[in-house]
């Protein structure tokens, strides 16, 4: 008895500790504050005249150079112009952005500037009321600031055409090809439609050449063969109705992309360990020339280079567009891609899209495309780009009438994972094109709503 | 008779004096206690209802959660193929540890415990991949598991030694053990330095008496180390099944739960739906499963292993 006595009297005295703790520390807390919340309002007035100090906080994801230091350089500029303004710049890796960003949404804590890849990601962002409308800004001066961009970017980081945020740079995915191979395997000219394509597989398999590096084990790398396929034999009115909901993902386009994707599975054209492999490895495989394609973005001649045993990679490089599909209803033109563009946050001072303004003015375009890290979006900047392989891409994108936003960022966030799992089970054998849109269908009436 | 009531009286005045202390003693106890209440409470207890809360929403981490849907992600789990082979493979690397990784750890110490040349020198090393960070330890696996063998260090022995290369983490059937071998490489040190402690508090002389009365080296190990080693294999074997209940970084970094959820375990699951597919009210629920799971075994475990060590044996 004495011992639960004991025991109820120490909780009590916990809690009730923690309890004034807790009282005293926010009083103090609030007592402190206050003071300084009548500063701010009494500066207000005199400080708007004399340019009131303004801070801009920046996320970004380029870890490494030229991006990390032009960009840098670009804040630093800006600042030297502008004594009021002051940038935090906050750099993280790929995925721990994504944590931190989700971590700070959740409490309503957003970035004046970060990192964006648009699409559906980029809605749910807008529809839980964290970003900042800037379609004025776009208008300003009869549409000034929207006029240098490329529309189809622009287009990326917009919902029910208002805009909330910009594009940075753009890209595709396309084949990339090793034209000494191909050379070897006796092809002399690169497939233009699958038909074509599965015949220079068998000819490369016949050479004793393995025809596609892939990295499955980082299943986005073939989810790419998959929805290309899809969107060469739906096009873009297939995709539409299935993302609107108007359709499914289990209508004959889907379905066929993955029977046609099961026959070039069949052939058995990857290297050895595919399924394990990651997205490094599979550059790595091509760069060391031990596979004669892959299908892979406007990175690829930077990253299968690095990748490469002698940090070369491959010396007679190609890219050539995703074949058409017999009968289907997309082109070969329609291209796949996706790019780099920063959301504005729903807090951010008129200062912080001045900021962003500069940042895609054509001198700092023509700077990216000049180091050879993406294709610029603003109109006159691509006279920056030098590098062979860019321009490759550049003149694939420039063609395109059809851009179409990678799946799983024009897809609610969810639906990236679930159409990749979903397709890595084609690769793996373990169900048919008929499970795979059934799956993803699934996800699809859960997620999109 | 005179004499009890007196005695009584006396007791009891001794009792109250006691218990007067006994209670200042325990505010005091409670006081030191409270610092590290508070923070337990902040970050562990706090968190989990915060955990159990969100678990009950289809909820995107996107603003407050909203979607109010009851048990219905604890159904989905329960009921899904991915989240049931996830808890297969847990349990086959839990058999695995116990029935291989914590015996070569104890035999391994038992030898290095000896009094042979170079030991401590084997210590180092036997203990070294511990040391190790785990993000490294599966980027270094996933090197020497490389399925060309032009590349991969061990198909480049298998080759050389005339067998077939396997592609160790590509494979479906083989990857979850090809991830056991690295686990117990990462962790047979841990296991082993824990026995060795354990060995040091033997006295030497229950083992020289029972040589004495003749007992060899072998009938020495199971009826003198092994029984009165019963306390650190319990704590040993608790620490290995939570440890691979939890199994997360590995696995990630060096399958991501693939190829197609054949090494999932219950920690990758979460973090998929988590933090890949941003479903984190599903996240939530697998996170509490597995804490419950923790929990039923952690009780089960200090209520079947109560008994004294000299009862047992273990």
């Amino acid at each position: 008895m004495n011992r639960k006595i004991f025991v109820l009297l120490s909780v009590l005295l916990a809690a009730t500790f923690m309890l004034t703790a807790c009282g005293t520390a926010a009083a103090t807390e609030a007592a402190a504050e206050e003071p300084a919340m009548d500063d701010t309002a009494m500066e207000e007035a005199p400080a708007e005249a004399a340019a009131e100090p303004v801070t801009i906080t920046w996320w970004h994801i380029s870890t490494k150079d030229p991006a990390l230091s032009d960009w840098q350089k670009m804040a630093d500029d800006y600042m030297a112009d502008h004594p009021n303004v002051n940038i935090e710049i906050t750099v993280l890796e790929n995925e721990s952005f994504k944590t931190k960003l989700t971590t700070v949404m959740q409490s309503g804590e957003v970035p004046d500037i970060f990192q964006s890849w648009g699409g559906g990601t980029l809605k749910e962002q807008i529809d839980a009321g964290l970003l900042k409308d800037i379609t004025a800004d776009l208008d300003a001066d009869g549409g000034a600031w929207r006029d240098t961009f490329a529309p189809g970017a622009l287009a990326v980081f917009s919902s029910d055409g208002e805009n909330y945020g910009v594009p940075w740079d753009m890209g595709m995915v396309g084949w990339w090809y090793n034209k000494d191979l191909f050379t070897q395997a006796g092809i002399t000219d690169t497939p233009k439609t699958w038909a074509e394509f599965l015949t220079d597989v068998q000819l490369l398999k016949d050479a004793g050449i393995t025809p596609i590096a892939l990295g499955e084990g980082d299943s986005w790398t073939g989810m790419h063969i998959w929805s290309y396929l899809a969107t060469r034999i739906g096009g873009e009115a297939a995709f539409t109705a299935a993302a609107d909901r108007s359709g499914a993902f289990t209508d004959p386009a889907f379905v066929q992309a993955g029977v046609e994707l099961q026959n070039l599975i069949d052939m058995e054209p990857f290297q050895d360990g595919y399924l394990g492999a990651t997205h490094d490895e599979m550059q790595a495989t091509f760069g060391n020339g031990k596979a004669a394609m892959e299908l892979s973005g406007q990175w690829a001649p930077s990253v299968e280079a690095a990748n490469s045993a002698d940090g070369v990679g491959v010396a007679n490089l190609g890219m050539f567009n995703f074949p058409t599909v017999e009968g289907g209803a997309g082109a070969i033109t329609d291209v796949i891609g996706g790019g780099n563009g920063f959301a504005i946050g729903k807090d951010a001072e008129p200062e912080a899209i001045d900021f962003v303004k500069y940042l895609t003015n054509v001198q700092n375009q023509t700077i990216i495309g000049a180091s050879g890290t993406g294709i610029p979006v603003v109109k006159g900047a691509e006279v920056g780009l030098t590098d062979p392989n860019l321009l490759l891409v550049q003149q694939s994108f420039a063609a395109a009438k059809y851009f179409q936003l990678y799946y799983d960022q024009v897809l609610p966030s969810a639906m990236g994972g679930i159409i990749n799992d979903a397709v890595q089970k084609l690769y793996a054998g373990t169900a048919t094109a008929d499970d795979v849109a059934a799956e993803i269908e699934a996800g699809a009436q859960e997620q999109i709503k | 008779m005179q004499f009890l009531p007196v005695a009584k009286q006396k007791l009891n005045l001794a009792k109250n004096t006691m218990n007067g202390r006994r209670t200042q003693d325990r505010i005091v106890i409670a006081l030191f206690l409270l610092p590290a209440l508070i923070l337990f409470l902040l970050f562990v207890i706090y968190p989990i209802f915060r955990s159990v809360y969100f678990s009950t929403f289809d909820w995107k981490g996107f603003g407050p959660a909203v979607d109010y849907i009851g048990l219905d992600n604890y159904k989905k789990i329960l009921t899904d193929e991915v989240f049931l082979k996830a808890i297969k493979n847990v349990l086959i690397i839990i058999t695995l540890s116990l029935g291989l990784q914590l015996p070569l750890a104890l035999i391994l110490a038992v030898l290095v415990g000896r009094d042979l040349p170079g030991r401590s020198l084997f210590r180092t090393i036997f203990f070294l991949p511990y040391v190790l960070s785990e993000v490294n330890t599966g980027i270094m696996w996933m090197l020497l598991y490389n399925a060309d063998p032009t590349r991969g260090f061990i198909n480049s022995i298998m080759v050389q030694l005339g067998f077939e290369p396997i592609a160790w983490l590509a494979d479906m059937n083989v990857v979850i053990f090809a991830i056991f071998i690295t686990l117990t490489w990462k962790y047979f040190g841990f296991h082993m330095l824990l026995y060795l402690t354990g060995l040091q508090n033997i006295p030497k002389e229950i083992e020289e008496a029972a040589r004495i009365d003749g007992a060899n080296s072998i009938q020495n190990f199971f009826y003198i180390t092994l029984p009165l080693l019963g306390s650190t294999i319990k704590t040993s074997v608790y620490m290995s099944v939570l440890g691979s209940i939890q199994q997360f970084v590995l696995v990630w970094v060096m399958t991501r739960g693939g190829p197609v959820n054949a090494s999932e375990t219950m920690a990758t699951y979460m973090y998929r739906f988590g933090f890949v597919r941003y479903q984190l009210g599903y996240g939530s629920a697998v996170a509490i499963i597995m804490f419950i799971l923790c929990m039923i075994f952690s009780l089960l475990y200090q209520a079947l292993t109560r008994k004294p060590d000299y009862i047992t044996g273990l």
